[in-house]
């Protein structure tokens, strides 16, 4: 089974849609995607050799049950654990998985678990990335606040107790400009404790621009290290460029943020190499610069708006979980966030087992807040959601819920110094 | 048990030698962990304190407990000297415990950026318990540059694989001249205990209690087991055969005067 992603909005004119569906059926209309585009800096990094290396020969087939026994009991992890414990194989020992996980997550974080919430500013997108609820030619309603917007949204947030924000835009430079989201960075400080950013990725000068802004933790998605497949997913716009992307948290850590971010986007390809992929980026990238703080996410694909049949395929919740505590295991230090994609209940039990820290009072739209935290109508215009949302706990019943499972909710571990 | 026998740090005396860490459990349950450790010394990280929360860890710690802020997320002297001054801006006292670590992996101290910082924040009039690797040139130049006590690390912070470090730790025991506080790695009473009998001055764990069942049994084990140790030390222990038997006639008894 594959997710159908094309969808026809009406309102496209017949050379958009004409130009769409030659981008959709003709892989020659489509630009070299390891190609870089003008302007998108090159550097010089043996991380994705080392990474791509690894998980080109990772056949997860040969893995028997042995293998993961051993893996359980070794004392450290070794990369070749780390591959037993993602393959198939390791799936009838997922309790003995999780239970060993969930002691490594105690001796590194004890019973905390971080909040945060993500705002998003702008959904323009100059992507054409078949999956997302942005992609440029999604029929949504646009939208891009303005610094008094911004101002009033954060303010929102920030009554509402939040210490940590994570800023998102659609990846539109001509939209959001590089100059837009540092001023965003700047009032964010003014009501956050920590500010992070998950924005296109930019150039090492860029990365430290916004870092004198404030922003201090830069999280981009891979969304799939298969590079085959990936080509046929972002079928237009700078996201295209695989090798751009995935040297972004590399030249986000040069450009001076503290830390950085990683995922794959579970479910558009083969899982258990781009859970492998994620990790052996962070765990090569933290060799390189060990001052660095890393996190690991795990989202699934999620329905969109104009298409809800968008889904995980065969990454169900017991796979999701398996790669979550394979994670733990092989990288005790690493946060681990897990996105309001997934469910109360799944949320509720993996931040027991391996993950630190999650988000609430989600909105994944923009500029309704307000309306959403209050009840109170929007006065304004609002601009739609990037996907759906699974787990709608408000910021307050989140911290409630979190103490009622006998965790010590952290609003802010960090100091900009 | 000599009532006497105080730890003496910055000029200021403690009769328990056990210094709680706060940054892995509840807060609602720092009140009985301190009682139930019987410590007079918690530690907490600044960047912690740092929240306009809801709930302040500050507001969790009773008055009557001297506050040991660390300077946890510094990755050089300069940033545990910001973040030690911002401490005092808190009113987290004078006390600091410098910790910077340029290893998010491990998290092991580095000596050379704790000696910097040291020096200038002993120079500010800070109460400097420095956590360190137990290096014995290193523990001398933090002497040099002001500490008020070293605090070497038993293994890694959160392992649980108590005293790896143990003939080292007893070398700045038998060298150093200031309170050696055995900090991090400590998991198990008995392990606190064995490091008190070799002379530590006192025991620093977290990690051991956060993960226990029972974290305010924990606390009172650890506290009994500190105290253990600490009597034997002072008792001054007698001889343990560590391998085989000795003999019943003294060697040298052939020799005539």
């Amino acid at each position: 089974m594959e997710n159908s992603f094309f969808i026809d909005s009406q309102k496209l004119s017949p050379a958009a849609l004409e130009k769409k569906h030659r981008l959709e059926n003709d892989p020659s209309s489509r630009t070299d995607h390891m190609k870089y585009m003008e302007g998108m800096e090159i550097i010089n990094s043996d991380i994705c050799e080392k990474v791509m290396s690894q998980v080109k020969e990772y056949d997860y087939s040969k893995y028997t049950a042995r293998d993961v026994i051993a893996a359980l009991e070794h004392e450290t992890c070794s990369i070749e654990d780390f591959k037993a414990l993602l393959s198939p194989a390791a799936e009838p020992y997922l309790e003995r998985m999780a239970q060993k996980a969930k002691a490594e997550t105690s001796k590194h974080f004890g019973n905390t678990v971080y909040l945060f919430t993500p705002l998003y500013i702008a959904n323009y997108c100059e992507n054409y990335c078949v999956y997302c609820g942005f992609n440029c030619y999604n029929d949504i309603r646009r939208m891009k606040l303005n610094a008094e917007q911004i101002d009033k949204e954060m303010k929102v947030i920030a009554d509402s107790g939040m210490e940590e924000i994570l800023l998102l835009t659609g990846e539109s430079r001509a939209k959001s400009s590089i100059e837009y989201i540092g001023e965003a960075c700047k009032l964010a400080r003014k009501y956050f404790r920590m500010v992070g950013l998950e924005i296109y990725p930019v150039n090492t000068d860029e990365y430290r621009y916004l870092h004198e802004c404030g922003a201090d933790y830069v999280t981009v998605f891979q969304e799939t290290y298969d590079t085959d497949k990936y080509e046929t997913l972002h079928l237009l716009g700078h996201k295209r460029v695989w090798p751009y992307r995935f040297d972004s948290q590399e030249r986000a850590l040069m450009g001076g943020m503290r830390g950085a971010g990683f995922s794959a986007l579970l479910g558009l390809s083969d899982f258990r190499k781009d859970a492998l992929a994620s990790a052996l980026h962070v765990y090569y990238l933290q060799r390189k610069y060990p001052h660095a703080e890393m996190s690991l996410s795990c989202p699934r694909l999620r329905p969109i708006i104009n298409n809800d049949k968008i889904n995980p395929l065969d990454v169900h919740e017991t796979q999701l979980c398996q790669v979550l505590c394979a994670y733990r295991i092989f990288m005790p230090f690493v946060g681990i966030t897990v996105s309001s994609r997934e469910s109360e209940s799944f949320r509720n039990g993996i931040v027991k087992i391996a993950a630190t820290k999650i988000s609430a009072g989600v909105s994944t739209g923009i500029g309704d807040h307000e309306s959403k935290y209050s009840g109170k109508e929007s006065d304004g215009a609002e601009g739609d959601e990037q996907f759906e949302i699974a787990d709608d706990r408000s910021f307050e019943r989140m911290y409630k819920d979190m103490s009622a499972e006998g965790l010590q909710p952290v609003l802010n571990d960090y100091l900009y110094v | 048990m000599n009532n006497d026998d105080k730890l003496v740090l910055g000029g200021k005396t403690f009769s328990s030698r056990f210094i709680l860490g706060s940054g892995k459990y509840s807060l609602s349950l720092i009140e009985a962990a301190i009682n139930y450790a019987g410590a007079q010394i918690i530690t907490l990280a600044v960047r912690r304190a740092n929240t306009k929360e809801h709930e302040n860890i500050l507001d969790y710690i009773p008055d009557n407990v001297t506050l040991l802020p660390n300077t946890s997320g510094a990755r050089n002297a300069e940033e545990a000297v910001r973040i030690a001054r911002l401490a005092r801006e808190l009113g987290c006292g004078d006390f600091v415990k410098v910790e910077i670590m340029r290893d998010s992996k491990y998290l092991l101290p580095d000596n050379n950026e704790t000696i910097k910082a040291t020096e200038i924040l002993s120079k500010e009039g800070f109460i400097v318990l420095p956590y360190m690797y137990p290096d014995l040139y290193s523990a001398r130049d933090l002497v040099n540059a002001g500490a008020a006590a070293v605090m070497p690390l038993a293994s890694p912070i959160g392992s649980n694989k108590g005293l790896a470090t143990k003939e080292f730790i007893q070398i700045l025991i038998d060298e150093i001249d200031l309170p050696v506080i055995v900090d991090a790695g400590i998991g198990r009473p008995s392990q606190a205990c064995e490091a008190m009998e070799m002379g530590a001055a006192a025991i620093m764990a977290n990690t051991a209690l956060a993960t226990a069942g029972d974290l305010p049994l924990m606390a009172s084990a650890f506290n009994n087991a500190i105290k253990a140790g600490r009597e034997a030390y002072l008792a001054k222990p007698g001889r343990v055969l560590t391998r085989g038997a000795s003999a019943s006639d003294p060697l040298t008894g052939f020799l005539r005067n």
